[in-house]
């Protein structure tokens, strides 16, 4: 089978080939999430349900269950995923805004740049030269606190 | 004495090239063959049920190495035989206790396997996996004036940073939508898988399309070229192609649902 030969060609693509003679260089991947999860499904005399193996619950079902399946066991993550999902990365952005994952790191820097801010301000005002203010000195000061929020 | 054996099913087909078969290995090492049934072809091979039974496999799948070499010897036999013409594949571990059963069941269900395989016919599948591309390199930050501080010009890189992260998202993911819309263009059928995780796909990128595309014979080329194009066009995401796959993703009733719809990222909620 003859394969278009583009190597991360110019803009930016990858090709690679599927079977290939001997599949090793094929990606495990897309190989397990073919095999386990796309196929024709039809009973046999064997009845194994692969959702119910464990390491697939854990280690790959997550990543390879389809969308459907996804979401008949309550995984919408794929919908969720901020990547995907331009509404879902402004919710999570106002949710670490709001203190949660991250939130602390967000305050820590809001702080920071507060303090900064302050100083900044005040040492490129000129009228007090003496670099150790201290913060709570600087926040006293109309103008100079309180303009950092906005 | 013989173990008691299991018939392990890979694929059914309208004909078969017994040629095709040979020197095949299929799941745990034994040979692949050819059956009639119903008209047509079932392609299957004894496998021992010590390590293929009910309690065997659920113990054997759960071993990732067993299941890599599983899953790979599986798709061999069906990549092989989707090489000589049409097949539907069938899931891994699909097992029976004998040859009859396998025939009488395929036998029952002819009239489907019969319209599937003609409406693949010689048409192959063919992955784009669509990656948001690496950060690039950070740009001197114009923002901060000249007269601000050192400190000013750290915190509004930082910001400038943040925003720019969230932009890059958007535009990967408005950039997938489109390359997935462009490409079901020359697809018969078009399918959205959820993205791999990068445990699985072995990229430390994020990715943000895993499509599957039914081409019709002798458009791969052309496929391939709009491929390049499109990544040229949306520096913002990698493309990968993979393939000529079997049509794993476009058979049976299980591949049928939302999967089909036009855009990769819902925009429902």
């Amino acid at each position: 089978m003859s394969m278009p030969d583009v190597r991360r060609g110019a803009g930016g693509a990858q090709i690679q080939g599927a079977g290939g003679w001997g599949g090793q260089s094929t990606n495990l991947g897309d190989i397990l999430e073919r095999v386990l999860d796309k196929g024709l499904v039809i009973a046999g005399d064997i009845r194994v349900n692969l959702l119910d193996i464990e390491l697939l619950t854990i280690k790959l079902r997550l990543v390879i269950a389809s969308l459907e399946t996804a979401k008949s066991v309550g995984i919408n993550w794929w919908e969720s995923d901020p990547w995907l999902n331009a509404d879902a990365a402004d919710r999570q952005e106002r949710r670490r805004a709001a203190g949660g994952d991250g939130g602390r790191e967000l305050a820590d820097l809001e702080d920071e740049n507060r303090q900064l801010r302050n100083r900044v301000a005040e040492l490129e005002s000129g009228d007090r030269p003496e670099a150790g203010a201290a913060d709570d000195e600087v926040r006293a000061r109309p103008g100079a606190g309180r303009r950092s929020r906005d | 004495m013989t173990e008691p054996r299991g018939v392990w099913l890979y694929a059914v087909a309208g004909q078969v090239d017994a040629a095709a078969l040979t020197g095949l290995a299929g799941v745990g090492g034994g040979a692949v063959r050819a059956v009639a049934a119903g008209g047509l072809t079932a392609v299957a091979g004894d496998v021992e049920l010590e390590e293929y039974s009910e309690a065997a496999l659920r113990r054997n799948l759960e071993d990732m190495d067993w299941l890599a070499a599983t899953a790979r010897a599986h798709h061999q036999v069906i990549d092989a035989l989707a090489r000589q013409g049409p097949l539907v594949p069938m899931r891994l571990a699909t097992v029976y206790r004998s040859f009859a059963s396998v025939i009488a069941t395929i036998t029952a269900r002819a009239g489907d396997f019969r319209q599937t395989l003609d409406r693949l016919g010689t048409r192959k599948e063919w992955g784009v996996k669509a990656y948001m591309a690496d950060e690039p390199a950070p740009a001197a930050a114009p923002g901060a004036g000249p007269a601000a501080g050192a400190g000013t010009a750290y915190l509004m890189r930082r910001r400038e940073q943040l925003s720019a992260n969230q932009s890059r998202r958007r535009e990967a993911a408005a950039s997938a939508r489109t390359v997935h819309g462009e490409l079901s263009r020359h697809a018969a059928e078009a399918r959205c898988h959820p993205p791999q995780a990068p445990q699985l796909s072995g990229e430390r990128a994020v990715m943000v399309l895993n499509a599957a595309y039914l081409l019709d014979e002798g458009r791969a080329t052309e496929f391939a070229e709009a491929v390049t194009v499109l990544a040229g066009r949306h520096p913002s995401i990698r493309l990968e192609l993979t393939g000529p796959w079997p049509a794993y993703s476009f058979v049976g009733a299980s591949a049928e649902g939302p999967g089909r719809s036009a855009a990769p990222a819902s925009t429902e909620n």
